[in-house]
C-alpha cells in the first residue's frame, strides 16, 4: 500500500506539473461549463418539485393567520389579505369538537400520553425481540421471525374488529391505555424486523465471548449489544412515535370525545358539520399537531437516514 | 494449571456429522495444536471446549471434572478469537475488565490484574483507547490481555493470527509461544497453518473430516506422517508421492518406480518396511529437502542414497532456497535446493533422494507403512 502510494506519486509527479502549468485548458473549461449547466438543470428540477410539494403546507399555514371571512370571501387558496392570531388559542382552548368545547388541548395530551409510552415499550420490546432472534436462535426462531414480521404487511384495518373484541374483553374500550396496547402490539413486527436485522449485522463472536467472560442474557443485552444500538433505536423510535401518533384509524374506532387522540379529533373538527367551517381554526389544530412528529424529525432526523443505511458494525 | 482430556467426541448438525469420534488430551501446561484445512471440525471442536457448542456424544473434562453440560462461563476457560471480539463500545481497559466485573472480581484485584497483564503485553498505553483505535496487532495483543486477566485454568485460541498480516503474523507467533513460555497454561490453539502448528505447539492433532488424523509431537509428525493427508498437509511444499512397488534388490528392500518409456529405476530402502501391501504397491514419499542434485562423492559418505536422472520443469528461487518442478514419469515432484548449484531449467538433473527420510505409504488405506532398521 505505501509502496503502491509512493510509485504513484513519484510517477504522476511530472504529469501533474504540465496540467498546472496551463493557463488555459480548452478541454477543462467546456468541462467545467457543461457541469454547471447540468448543476443549474438538476437544482432547477428539484425546486420546482419541492415548490410543489410545499404549497399544501404553504396555504395551511396561510390560513392559520387570515381571518375566517376573509377566506371565506377570498376562497381557500389565495395570497393573505388579513392577519389575525386569534385562532390560535381557540384552536388550542375553546374550539367546540363533538360538543365539548376544550379545544384540542385535550387531545393533543391524549396523543402524547398513547405515543409516548407506546413508543418506548415497543421499542424496548422490540430491541429484546431483535437480540433474541438474532443472537439466542432456537429451533423454530427464524419461523417465529417471519411469522412476526408478517404483521408488517398486514393493513390494520384486518384486525379493527379482532382488537374491538380484546378491548371490549379487557374492558379497555374507549381509554388511552387501550390505543397503547394495540399501539404496541400492532407496531412490534416493524421494531422486531428493525432490530433483529441491525443485530443479525453485530458479529456474534462479540456474545460468545461474553458468555465466556461470564456476562448472561442479560447483561450481554445491556454491557454489548445496548451500547451498540443507538443508531437503530433512533431510528425505531421516530418511526413508531410518528407512525402512533399520525394513526388515526384506530383512534376513531375505539375512542370517542374527550378520549380520542388529536388525529381523530382533527377529523371530527373538519367534518363537524352543525356550524359553517371554521378553516382558520382547523388549520391552527392541523399545525399544532404536526408539531412532534416535525421536532421528532427536526432532532433525530440526521440520525434516521444514517441509521437505516448504516452497514455492520466493525 | 489443569489437563484437558476429549474422549469419543462426537458433534451432529441434524444429519451432518461434524466431528466422529474426537480423542485428545492436553497435559498440565501443554501446548496443543488443532491444525487441518477448513470445514475439518477444528473450530467446532474449540467451540465444544468452550462450552459454545452443545456435545452430541462423548465427554469433555477439564481437570478431570466432567463439563459437557457446564456453562462456559463456570469453565474457568479464556479464548481469543480469530475476530478479536473486542466490545467495540469498551475500552481497553473495559473489555479486560469486562469478565472480572462479571464474575464480582474487587475492584483492587481488578487493577492489580490490568496492572501485571498491561506490563506483560506492553498494552499500558493503550488502555484507554478503544478497539476503533487500536491497529490490528494491537486488538491482538488487547484480545489476548482479555484473556491472560482472569488467570484462567484453560487457554482456547481459533485462528488468532489469520487476521493478521504476514510480517506481523510471524512476530506475533513469536509473542504467543515466548507468553506461553512464561506463564505456562494449558493451551489449545486452532489454526488452518501447518507452520503456526510446527512452531507453537508442544503437540499437533492434524485434523481431516471429522476426526483426528494423527495426534504427536510436531517433529514426529513432520517425520512420520500416519498417512498420506497428514503427509501432505504438513510442510511446505508438500511432500511427493512416487507410486512404485516394492521389491528385493540384492536380498535388501527397494521401492521400484516407473520413469517413464518403459525405465525403471530401483531405489534400496535402508530400512525395511514391517508389513508387505498386498500387491506390492506402495506410494514413496519424499520430502522436498531430501531431494539433491547428485554428487558421486557423497554417494561414499552417506548410506541409503538413490539416483536417477529428472528433466527439470520449472524453477522457482524464494531467496534462501530455489524450489525446481521435476519430472519424474508422468508425475511432478518439488525439490528443494540451495541456490548455489540449483537445478536449471531443461536441465536433465542427476537427482539424489536420502532414501533414509523416505515415507512409505499403503495406496490402498493411505496409511504409513513403519520401517525398522534392517
Amino acid at each position: 500500500m505505501r509502496c503502491g502510494r509512493r510509485g504513484a506519486h513519484g510517477g504522476g509527479q511530472s504529469v501533474v506539473d504540465v496540467t498546472y502549468d496551463r493557463a488555459f485548458d480548452p478541454n477543462a473549461r467546456t468541462a467545467n461549463l457543461r457541469f454547471v449547466a447540468g448543476r443549474v438543470a438538476v437544482y432547477a428540477f428539484l425546486g420546482f418539485f419541492a415548490l410543489i410539494y410545499l404549497i399544501p403546507l404553504f396555504v395551511i399555514v396561510a390560513n392559520s393567520f387570515r381571518e375566517l371571512p376573509e377566506i371565506t370571501r377570498n376562497g381557500l387558496i389565495a395570497i393573505p389579505q388579513s392577519f389575525s392570531l386569534s385562532a390560535w388559542p381557540r384552536a388550542w382552548l375553546h374550539h367546540c369538537v363533538a360538543g365539548t368545547c376544550e379545544g384540542i388541548q385535550r387531545n393533543f395530551y391524549n396523543s402524547l400520553i398513547m405515543t409516548i409510552p407506546a413508543t418506548i415499550i415497543s421499542t424496548v420490546l422490540g430491541a429484546i425481540n431483535g437480540y433474541v432472534l438474532s443472537k439466542w436462535r432456537f429451533p423454530g426462531s427464524e419461523t417465529l421471525f417471519v411469522c412476526m414480521t408478517l404483521g408488517v404487511f398486514m393493513p390494520g384495518q384486518i384486525s379493527l374488529l379482532p382488537w374491538a373484541f380484546i378491548l371490549g374483553t379487557l374492558n379497555l374500550s374507549n381509554t388511552i391505555y387501550g390505543l397503547i396496547l394495540v399501539h404496541v402490539i400492532q407496531g412490534m413486527s416493524f421494531t422486531t424486523l428493525f432490530c433483529r436485522n441491525y443485530y443479525v449485522n453485530i458479529p456474534d463472536d462479540l456474545v460468545k465471548a461474553a458468555r465466556i467472560d461470564g456476562a448472561g442474557f442479560w447483561r450481554v443485552f445491556y454491557k454489548i449489544i445496548l451500547p451498540l444500538s443507538p443508531p437503530i433505536l433512533i431510528v425505531t423510535v421516530i418511526w413508531q412515535f410518528t407512525g402512533i401518533w399520525n394513526e388515526y384509524l384506530f383512534g376513531v374506532v375505539f375512542t370517542g370525545g374527550r378520549q380520542q387522540p388529536v388525529t381523530a379529533a382533527l377529523v371530527g373538527l373538519a367534518t363537524n358539520s352543525m356550524n359553517a367551517r371554521a378553516y382558520d381554526v382547523a388549520s391552527c389544530a392541523v399545525l399544532i399537531a404536526a408539531v412532534p412528529p416535525l421536532l421528532i424529525y427536526f432532532f433525530g432526523g440526521k440520525y434516521f437516514v444514517r441509521g437505516l443505511t448504516q452497514g455492520a458494525i466493525k | 494449571m489443569a489437563t484437558l482430556t476429549v474422549s469419543g467426541l462426537h458433534k451432529r448438525f441434524g444429519v451432518v456429522e461434524v466431528l466422529k469420534g474426537i480423542d485428545l488430551e492436553a497435559r498440565t501446561g501443554e501446548f496443543v495444536a488443532l491444525v487441518g484445512p477448513s470445514g475439518c471440525g477444528k473450530s467446532t471442536l474449540l467451540a465444544m471446549i468452550a462450552g459454545l457448542e452443545s456435545v452430541s456424544e462423548g465427554e469433555i473434562r477439564i481437570d478431570g471434572t466432567l463439563v459437557n453440560s457446564v456453562a462456559p462461563k463456570d469453565r474457568d476457560i479464556a479464548m481469543v478469537f480469530q475476530s478479536y471480539a473486542l466490545y467495540p463500545t469498551m475500552t481497553a481497559r473495559q473489555n479486560m475488565t469486562f469478565g472480572m466485573e462479571s464474575r464480582g472480581v474487587p475492584k483492587v484485584e481488578q487493577d492489580a490484574a490490568i496492572k501485571r497483564v498491561a506490563s506483560l503485553l506492553q498494552i499500558q498505553p493503550l488502555l484507554n483507547r478503544k478497539p476503533g483505535q487500536l491497529s490490528g496487532g494491537q486488538r491482538q495483543r488487547v484480545a489476548m490481555g482479555r484473556a491472560l486477566v482472569r488467570d484462567p485454568k484453560l487457554f482456547l485460541f481459533d485462528e488468532p493470527l489469520s487476521n493478521l498480516d504476514a510480517k506481523l503474523r510471524v512476530d506475533m507467533r513469536t509473542e504467543i509461544k515466548k507468553l506461553h513460555q512464561r506463564v505456562g497454561k494449558t493451551t489449545v490453539y486452532v489454526t488452518h497453518d501447518q507452520i503456526e502448528a510446527m512452531t507453537l505447539a508442544s503437540r499437533i492433532a492434524v485434523m481431516h473430516q471429522g476426526s483426528i488424523q494423527q495426534f504427536d509431537e510436531p517433529q514426529a509428525v513432520y517425520d512420520r506422517p500416519a498417512n498420506m493427508f497428514v503427509a501432505g498437509f504438513m510442510g511446505s511444499p508438500s511432500m511427493n508421492f512416487i507410486p512404485g512397488e516394492l521389491m528385493k534388490l540384492d536380498g535388501r528392500p527397494a521401492v521400484a518406480i516407473a520413469l517413464g518409456h518403459g525405465e525403471i529405476a530401483t531405489l534400496p530402502l535402508p530400512q525395511t518396511p514391517v508389513h508387505r501391501p498386498a500387491n506390492g504397491k506402495v506410494v514413496l514419499g519424499v520430502r522436498p529437502e531430501h531431494l539433491f542434485r547428485y554428487d558421486p562423492n557423497l554417494k561414499a559418505q552417506k548410506a541409503g542414497l538413490a539416483m536417477l536422472t529428472a528433466p527439470v520443469e520449472v524453477v522457482e528461487p524464494t531467496g534462501a532456497e530455489t524450489h525446481a518442478v521435476l519430472k519424474v514419469g508422468d508425475r511432478e515432484i518439488v525439490g528443494r535446493f540451495d541456490p548455489d548449484g540449483a537445478p536449471r531449467l531443461g536441465e536433465l538433473l542427476p537427482l539424489g533422494i536420502d532414501m533414509a527420510h523416505v515415507c512409505l505409504f499403503d495406496p490402498g488405506t493411505q496409511a504409513l507403512i513403519p520401517q525398522v532398521a534392517a
